[in-house]
């Protein structure tokens, strides 16, 4: 299996150098990092081509790295039924940058593209339809952000006396544990309550 | 009609006439839970159709980052929350294929056993409740007394009905006592009989026919633009199964065929779905003659998993590791993997970020459904408003896992 794949990445960054920034196999899974200008031509060569055949897309999703300049990888899994492989392509972007949508080449993307969006606040330029998905009509920022606070910033009940639902900031009679179970000798880069002195040397 | 006056004569098309939009859902009977379809009707013909989902968000992925890897496992229950042991798989294969865990045999046969007991799980509520959509009232009530029996067995391995949190990370969480398996076993022979009756109810049954012959078509060609999997490919005459194509678990050494559908119309499919449910059994009585024969751990004993009972009385080691187990949890090592399993659904994956801590850094869970419903416009335009019904009850979505 790894043999194949080691093939075929090295077949698409000779085919294709000006998309290919770079591939790696990682738990027997093929990675290639694409830039971000030539991601719809890469996929459409991926779907077309007779030796990658990766026809179906099975999933668009972005994850967030805050403390790097290119704050967001896109990343794209696709699967070839034809020649069973799949292939993850990861596009890094910076938090003004938009990327090209491929529902041009895959319809099946419109969804998983306008959930990045949703989730992420990632533009995708010539996306036909790009509204929220899966959050409330009306919301706003950006959930799966990493400084979006897990309660979010308003909640929702119905008023009695309005006789509709309302939404108000949201009010927590204790403070939201964010449980740290890692232990003070290895992981933790904060101070102690009463450490403080210490840490200043 | 425009409204205008003195208008006489029906024939001659100067008529206006406006197509209509309606709201289907989000609460109705034949949604399968809280979907809000915007229909465009022309009479009676659907033009345009546009799904609004998130009804049913609760923000599991978000959620996931701030819990450790153990702590999540019993969001994957309810996702889709008909077969909730099949999530619950691609959650602890994702683990281990990180962490390089290799799970014992008994293990990886019960999550087989209790895999396949899930996709007839899935499969009776999702055909009876179909033919329920398009008119039949005994079918469901005839499944759900089945489904009953099987959540027993859930309840009998695990402690619930349906929110198992049975799989493990490295195996399952308790072994199975022999009386379950003979019970499982004992069903096993006397389900056929219930099926060939759901069979003779449905199958040849003219209205049943009629409401699905011909409706909701896929083609080969949809599948690969709409990222189709499970019995939505399988019913357009595509032998493409996750279990055959790329073995998980010991599926390889399990003797099962793949049920194909020819048309890829909504009869095809029910038919697919009724055939995969006499596999399952087969898979369930081979995985229950294989499980007499490999007696053994349960758990890989390591990291990932809890020590025996038995050693914390009498090893300070085991109870630390317990307890660290449960408080810290365990670190999985730094990378990214996506692992699949065919749910009864369709292609279920996760894809998983981790970066060497005891949380995951973000957890995608990659939904069939969601791909599926994604479609409708395309495959419910062009029919009737009574298709659209029988169309969303074969393309088997569930809101737990489209919303996540």
């Amino acid at each position: 299996m790894t043999e194949a794949l080691n093939e075929l990445g090295a077949l698409l960054e000779a085919k294709r150098p000006d998309c290919v920034i770079g591939w790696d196999i990682a738990y027997g899974e093929l990675n290639v990092d694409v830039a971000p200008s030539n991601i719809v031509g890469f996929v459409e060569f991926l779907k077309t081509d007779p030796n990658c055949k990766f026809s179906s897309l099975v999933d668009i999703t972005g994850v967030d790295y805050p403390d790097r300049p290119k704050r967001f990888d896109v990343v794209y899994h696709f699967l070839s039924m034809y020649q069973n492989q799949r292939i993850r392509l990861r596009v890094s972007i910076r938090e003004d940058e938009m990327v090209p949508s491929i529902v041009d080449v895959h319809p099946s993307a419109n969804w998983f593209e306008r959930e990045v969006f949703d989730m992420f606040g990632i533009l995708f330029s010539g996306h036909p339809d790009l509204r929220r998905i899966l959050t409330d009509y009306g919301f706003r920022g950006y959930p799966l952000r990493k400084d979006f606070p897990t309660t979010g910033y308003t909640e929702v009940r119905y008023d009695e006396a309005q006789k509709r639902v309302v939404y108000e900031p949201v009010s927590l009679v204790q403070e939201y544990r964010q449980f740290d179970f890692m232990s003070p000798w290895e992981g933790a880069e904060y101070i102690l309550p009463g450490d403080e002195k210490e840490g200043a040397n | 009609m425009d409204g205008s006056k003195g208008f006489d004569d029906a024939l001659t098309g100067e008529q206006k006439i406006r197509n209509f939009n309606i709201n289907f859902g989000p609460q109705h009977p034949a949604a399968h839970g809280v979907l809000r379809l915007v229909l465009e009707l022309d009479g009676e013909i659907v033009e345009r159709c546009d799904p609004h989902i998130g009804l049913l968000h609760r923000g599991t992925e978000k959620l996931m980052e701030s819990r450790t890897y153990l702590q999540n496992l019993p969001y994957f229950d309810r996702l889709d929350y008909v077969a909730p042991m099949n999530q619950e798989h691609a959650w602890c294969l994702a683990i281990e294929k990180l962490t390089g865990t290799e799970v014992p045999r008994r293990g990886q046969l019960i999550r087989v056993l209790y895999s396949e007991i899930g996709r007839i799980l899935n499969h009776l509520l999702n055909v009876t409740t179909q033919a329920m959509d398009v008119g039949a009232l005994t079918p469901p009530l005839w499944g759900f007394e089945e489904r009953e029996k099987l959540m027993i067995f859930y309840e009998r391995a695990c402690g619930a009905r349906l929110h198992a949190a049975y799989f493990r990370p490295g195996g399952v969480h308790q072994d199975l006592p022999d009386d379950l398996l003979d019970d499982i076993l004992a069903w096993s022979h006397t389900f056929p009989a219930v099926l060939d009756d759901i069979d003779g109810l449905l199958t040849e049954n003219r209205i049943f026919k009629q409401r699905n012959a011909d409706i909701g078509i896929v083609t080969e060609d949809d599948i690969q633009k709409y990222g189709f999997s499970g019995v939505m490919v399988r019913g357009s005459g595509l032998a493409w199964d996750l279990r055959r194509a790329q073995p998980y678990e010991c599926y390889d050494e399990f003797d099962f065929q793949i049920p194909v559908g020819k048309n890829g119309d909504c009869y095809d499919r029910y038919l697919v779905r009724m055939e995969e449910m006499r596999q399952s059994l087969s898979i369930i009585r081979q995985a229950i003659a294989k499980l007499k024969e490999a007696t053994g751990d349960v758990l890989a004993r390591g990291k990932l998993t809890p020590p025996k009972r038995g050693d914390m009385k009498t090893s300070m080691e085991s109870l630390i590791h317990h307890f660290k187990l449960y408080t810290e949890g365990f670190h999985v090592p730094a990378g990214e993997v996506y692992a699949a399993v065919e749910a009864p659904k369709g292609e279920f994956g996760v894809y998983l970020v981790a970066d060497g801590s005891n949380k995951p850094y973000r957890s995608k869970i990659r939904a069939p459904g969601f791909l599926h419903l994604q479609a409708m416009d395309h495959v419910a335009g062009g029919h009737q408003l009574a298709d659209v019904a029988a169309i969303i009850g074969t393309m088997d979505v569930v809101f737990g896992e489209i919303d996540r």
